[in-house]
């Protein structure tokens, strides 16, 4: 069967066409979500959104607006499906990955719809690699309800602190316990290992923070459940941390991509345990 | 049978210890035929090996300074070996800088390849580093499975793309399945593709142009051909993989020649060495 690869009359099937000079702008933001196998992508005419969850009560989504991609043409008012992310980002380093600079893999990634693959076109130095991946129908992500009237605590810091503490996680803890006050300690970060009790606290005058707005908390979240945002923060500058009335946890990270576009990736967490506010 | 050989070349010696180790990446085991003018590392393509055959020819003048062979009897003035490449590649290896290295048959516990480097040193007496590589020698009654492959009758002869992207294109495609097919046409269009249940990847190469072979029999099947079909071959991706792992110089000449559904045959040519490797189809 011939495959043309910008075929005219499978142009017009498309409802989502999406093209990018440097697939790594997509690529990159969306393994700082890859902790399951499985994501829900949702594209309505003002970008992309792809969410990735873990036995519901965690949830990580990541935003690519439509200004960062090169082209972006949706036919209808939103396009979802769900496809093995794993699978999906063994396709952007087809040609190797490497980053010599000036070189850079394309991409034009198209749907036609209910029951047709994902295709993604990559090309590179004049060879084009055509994938098609299999989609699912799409689960409906989970609402977590975190809205800004009922948040409790709100902190924003400079990722460069916090990378450090998340890289050090004593990850024989279950839990990772958040402390925010308007007193001492502000902000920490508590562990409870095999080794002992590990405190990471950041002073509210402190440079990197950029924000605070705090009640008094303290609240535990599963460690298995927040390491894998270890990932996000790492391509992050920036990052938003806020509870709410319930516990529930909304981390924020900005991110700059190759070309120094900004994208956001977002993760909730329900908490370990509820604590009684003081 | 005797055999004596000598390096003094630098250049000579880096070249053969390249051969080497890509032989020695290609197969843990292979035959070494040295006759008068060339010495060849085959590989029969047998079951033992997967299948998979390997032709390798060089040309003795252009690596040795001096080479006397006395071969297993006067009308078979060639000997074989089973060698184990590997062990020749690590001798080589220490003997980079060698003023002079001399490889020579003998006999010590068992039949052994004896490779001695004289390196340089700072004062006038050169240190001598000996290595006994042991192999087998290959009786004149079998020497007829490792005999020059005949050029099958294919139905697509094409240049290979750039080796590196192939490499990183195959590298990837592993990751996802354990089969590719590659598929080619007279027009220079090739094709690998994957396909599991999960995912399908097809990466497209075009303008390869293709090899005017002479108006001999090998191209009959080709000649009427009409240039726009492909002919394919199912392969095992690894056997693909390790074939390409292996390249170490680009040669001056990359080419595939496939038949349809049975085998791909991949000729590489430098200066002075050809390498022939078979890789049959999976069902």
């Amino acid at each position: 069967m011939p495959l043309s690869t910008q075929s005219q009359t499978e142009g017009d099937n498309y409802v989502l066409v999406a093209s990018l000079d440097n697939v790594r702008n997509l690529s990159n933001i969306l393994k700082a979500i890859t902790f399951k196998d499985h994501a829900i992508f949702n594209a309505t005419p003002n970008g992309l959104k792809v969410t990735v969850e873990d036995s519901k009560c965690l949830q990580a989504n990541a935003f690519i607006q439509a200004e960062i991609f090169q082209e972006f043409t949706i036919k209808e008012d939103s396009v979802g499906f769900q496809v093995n992310l794993t699978v999906l980002l063994d396709c952007p380093t087809i040609f190797g990955g490497s980053t010599v600079p000036g070189v850079a893999t394309a991409l034009r990634m198209c749907y036609n719809g209910y029951g047709y693959p994902l295709t993604l076109f990559l090309e590179e130095g004049g060879v084009v690699t055509v994938c098609k991946v299999n989609t699912q129908e799409p689960e409906e992500p989970i609402d977590f309800e975190f809205c800004s009237t009922n948040v409790t605590n709100k902190v924003i810091l400079q990722s460069e602190s916090l990378k450090e503490a998340f890289s050090e996680l004593d990850m024989t803890s279950e839990v990772l316990q958040i402390t925010m006050s308007p007193s001492q300690p502000y902000f920490r970060l508590s562990t409870f290992g095999n080794s002992g009790n590990a405190h990471y606290d950041y002073p509210k005058d402190s440079d990197m923070m950029e924000l605070f707005q705090c009640t008094k908390t303290q609240t535990r979240y599963k460690m298995s459940l927040l390491k894998p945002s270890t990932k996000a923060l790492a391509l992050s500058c920036k990052v938003s941390v806020r509870t709410d009335s319930r516990g529930f946890l909304s981390l924020q990270y900005l991110v700059r991509n190759d070309d120094g576009q900004i994208c956001f990736v977002e993760y909730y967490c329900c908490p370990d345990e509820e604590v009684e506010e003081e | 049978m005797k055999f004596r050989a000598k390096i003094i070349d630098v250049g000579c010696l880096n070249h053969f210890t390249r051969v080497v180790n890509t032989i020695s990446k290609l197969t843990k085991t292979c035959i070494l035929r040295l006759t008068p003018n060339n010495l060849y590392f085959v590989l029969s393509g047998k079951v033992a090996s997967g299948g998979v055959g390997m032709w390798c020819e060089l040309s003795q003048a252009n690596f040795f300074d001096e080479y006397q062979l006395e071969g297993v009897a006067p009308d078979a003035n060639e000997i074989c070996l089973e060698v184990t490449p590997e062990n020749l590649s690590r001798a080589l290896r220490t003997s980079q800088n060698a003023k002079c290295v001399k490889i020579k048959l003998t006999k010590k516990h068992c039949p052994c390849l004896t490779l001695v480097a004289e390196l340089p040193t700072l004062s006038s007496v050169s240190r001598v580093v000996t290595h006994d590589i042991p192999v087998d020698v290959i009786p004149r009654r079998l020497w007829h499975d490792f005999k020059e492959p005949r050029m099958p009758d294919f139905d697509v002869s094409i240049y290979l793309p750039p080796l590196k992207t192939m490499k990183n294109v195959v590298d990837r495609m592993k990751n996802l399945s354990n089969f590719l097919v590659m598929e080619a046409n007279l027009n220079g269009e090739m094709n690998l593709k994957i396909e599991t249940d999960l995912v399908s990847v097809t990466t497209h190469f075009k303008d390869l142009g293709n090899p005017p072979w002479g108006d001999d029999g090998s191209q009959g099947r080709s000649r009427s051909r009409d240039p726009e079909v492909m002919a394919h071959t199912r392969v095992d991706i690894r056997k693909l993989q390790q074939f390409l792992m292996g390249q170490q110089v680009n040669p001056s000449k990359a080419m595939c020649n496939i038949v349809h559904k049975r085998i791909i045959h991949l000729i590489l040519l430098h200066e002075d060495v050809s390498l022939q490797y078979f890789i049959p189809a999976v069902a």
